[in-house]
């Protein structure tokens, strides 16, 4: 009894680890996406945050600062994408897709400039690292309990506040928010703002909180995976949030079941099962599973009437 | 015209200001880039031999934005590049087809289920025995594709050796069939009404259905191409990840290429030439990697897609106090 109940204490633990960043990731694409920025660059602002968690943390000594220059960072990227797609009307996707290469990049280059160890980032140990609060060993720092929280919160600013009501409208019809005297440009930026917020601590969750250092391309289509989360929750923070959830308990059951043999199944591929969020979402978006619609003005360009 | 070009050279000074920033003195750098890029045979060889993938993947994403906006294809070039195809660009199509389903979000879905199963096959299936990473065996001599600087040694020209294999002539000719069936097939011209007027399209009696089927598969085969001149040309076996980016370079080629075959086989051979020219920059100061390149393809992709429109406004203020 006290064996499966430590069992599953353990696999929560590690489904949780796992998520954080989704979650972290997925509810700043939601602000994004509600508002009409379409954001396929989630997975170049983490992995650009996460370079800047572990590079300050290194430098300075301190895991907050490390915190703090990651959401930065995050949020310069941020900016440029909403410079490109709100300022200058440019095709979203493209700008998604430009960032995620030049994360992929620069992180690289700087880091190898700055610490001459092929793009990685020295061990970071002690307070260069967030700690556990609660539970040691379970990996539960601040983070975790940030991803936990932003979930509700989240849902309370779309769904029950002026900003968030303004900003579905947004989403869905900018010229009704033109009308009414708002700015669809500002209200955008703020959407795009919220998104690299919260991306860019899910990148200091990735090197400073679960690792202890950046790697090159550490994030591994992990932004991708929010990203389907957020297509898989149809557009909604609670069942996104869920998502998460099952993509990473999905991620948990696959390292667990690495090289074992199942009865009467023989050995599950590994690679099946990391595929599977994707393959998920394939069948959502086919139609198969219900139907997930996108905001009816995600990814247009507005373009102001003169 | 002159916009792509404007759009180029903002891309270089952030470029230049990154170096500036890491230590280096920018204008060295750059003399050395092109140094090392053009400066000697052996370097024109490799330069050629990057130019040939980053051809077939901008090729991939030529076939299909006559009728779809280029965003819409992006990522189908490196799903298709990676694995089957045609067949494998065909399952995306048919959702975007027949479900509705939004196909920039299926194709970056399928990229990874490419790559799971990639590895999977590699791991489980194709790797060579007894060895420990996972590639396959290397191919017999009628797999392989003769490399440029034999061939030429056989006609009595010398060249020190490079990657740089017969592969590119297909790419070339892919170049040229693409061209004559874009602008002289009927198929072609139904593609481009597509691109232009899905509407009129219609009206004119074009399935969008079929066309989009088509248009799919012909850019998976382009992409798949990529993969005859990595694996057949040069690896001579299967490794893992060898597409290595060649999707994301090849949006990035028909971005400046302006979807054209002969601006693309321009803005292929100045990829070539930067990746080129990157390692050999990488090799003469340590602190630049060579991903330093990465960097660069980035930014073009920046400057030319999603920011076309950045320096229109001051260009226009040129012109109006010219004219």
């Amino acid at each position: 009894m006290d064996e499966a109940i430590s069992f599953v204490f353990l696999m929560l633990a590690s489904t949780l680890r796992v998520a954080t960043p989704l979650v972290l990731c997925a509810m700043g694409g939601l602000f994004s996406e509600k508002g009409g920025i379409v954001d396929v660059g989630l997975e170049g602002k983490m992995l650009m945050a996460a370079f800047f968690a572990a590079a300050t943390a290194s430098v300075t000594g301190s895991a907050w600062a490390g915190v703090a220059v990651a959401v930065l960072a995050a949020e310069a990227l941020a900016l440029l994408h909403g410079l490109a797609c709100i300022t200058y009307r440019g095709n979203q996707v493209v700008s998604g897709v430009a960032i995620n290469i030049l994360a992929a990049g620069l992180t690289v280059v700087l880091g190898a400039a700055w610490f001459a160890r092929g793009g990685q980032t020295p061990p970071l140990v002690g307070d260069q690292r967030l700690m556990p609060l609660f539970l040691p060993g379970a990996g539960d720092n601040v983070l975790v309990y940030a991803a936990l929280l932003s979930v509700p919160l989240t849902w309370w600013i779309i769904a029950r506040t002026r900003f968030g009501l303004r900003l579905r409208a947004v989403g869905e019809m900018p010229l009704a928010v033109d009308a009414a005297g708002l700015s669809v440009a500002w209200l955008r930026y703020r959407a795009v703002l919220l998104c690299g917020l919260l991306a860019g601590l899910a990148g200091a969750y990735l090197s400073i909180g679960q690792n202890a250092g950046f790697s090159r391309d550490m994030t591994a289509g992990q932004g991708f995976i929010a990203l389907a989360a957020i297509i898989f929750g149809k557009w909604r923070p609670l069942p996104a949030f869920g998502a998460c959830l099952i993509f990473g308990l999905l991620d948990a059951i696959a390292i667990r079941l690495q090289g074992v043999r199942l009865p009467g199944l023989g050995e599950v591929p590994v690679q099946l099962i990391q595929a599977m969020p994707y393959l998920l979402t394939m069948f959502l978006l086919a139609g198969f599973i219900g139907r997930a619609v996108a905001p009816k003005a995600a990814g247009v360009p507005y373009e102001k009437e003169h | 015209m002159l916009l792509p070009m404007v759009n180029v050279a903002l891309a270089f000074i952030v470029v230049g200001a990154i170096v500036a920033i890491i230590g280096v003195d920018p204008l060295h750098a750059l003399r050395l880039l092109v140094v090392g890029a053009l400066g000697s045979s052996e370097s024109i060889g490799y330069t050629l031999y990057y130019a040939t993938n980053f051809t077939f993947s901008g090729l991939t994403v030529l076939a299909l934005d006559r009728w779809l906006p280029a965003w819409l294809l992006i990522p189908i070039a490196i799903a298709s590049a990676a694995l089957l195809g045609a067949a494998w660009a065909a399952v995306p199509a048919w959702l975007q087809a027949w479900r509705g389903s939004h196909i920039v979000i299926t194709t970056i879905m399928f990229n990874f289920v490419a790559s799971a199963l990639m590895v999977y096959l590699m791991v489980n299936v194709l790797i060579a025995p007894g060895s420990m990473t996972p590639q396959s065996r290397t191919f017999g001599p009628s797999g392989r594709i003769p490399a440029m600087h034999d061939v030429l040694q056989a006609v009595g020209i010398t060249v020190a050796p490079s990657a740089l294999n017969l592969s590119i002539v297909l790419a070339l000719a892919c170049c040229v069939a693409v061209w004559v069936f874009l602008w002289h097939t009927p198929w072609g011209y139904a593609l481009r009404t597509m691109g232009h007027n899905p509407e009129a399209a219609v009206y004119a009696g074009t399935s969008l259905r079929r066309m989009t089927m088509l248009a799919m598969c012909l850019s998976g085969a382009l992409a798949g191409f990529v993969g005859v001149n990595e694996l057949m040309g040069v690896h001579h076996r299967i490794v893992l990840d060898f597409p290595a980016g060649y999707g994301f370079a090849g949006i990035a080629v028909a971005l400046m290429g302006r979807n054209h075959p002969l601006g693309i086989v321009l803005a292929a051979l100045l990829f070539g030439a930067l990746q080129q020219g990157g390692a050999e920059l990488a090799f003469e100061i340590p602190t630049i990697t060579r991903e330093m390149v990465v960097v660069i393809q980035g930014l073009i992709i920046l400057f030319s897609g999603a920011l076309a429109h950045l320096p229109r406004p001051w260009l226009q203020v040129l012109f109006v106090h010219r004219a």
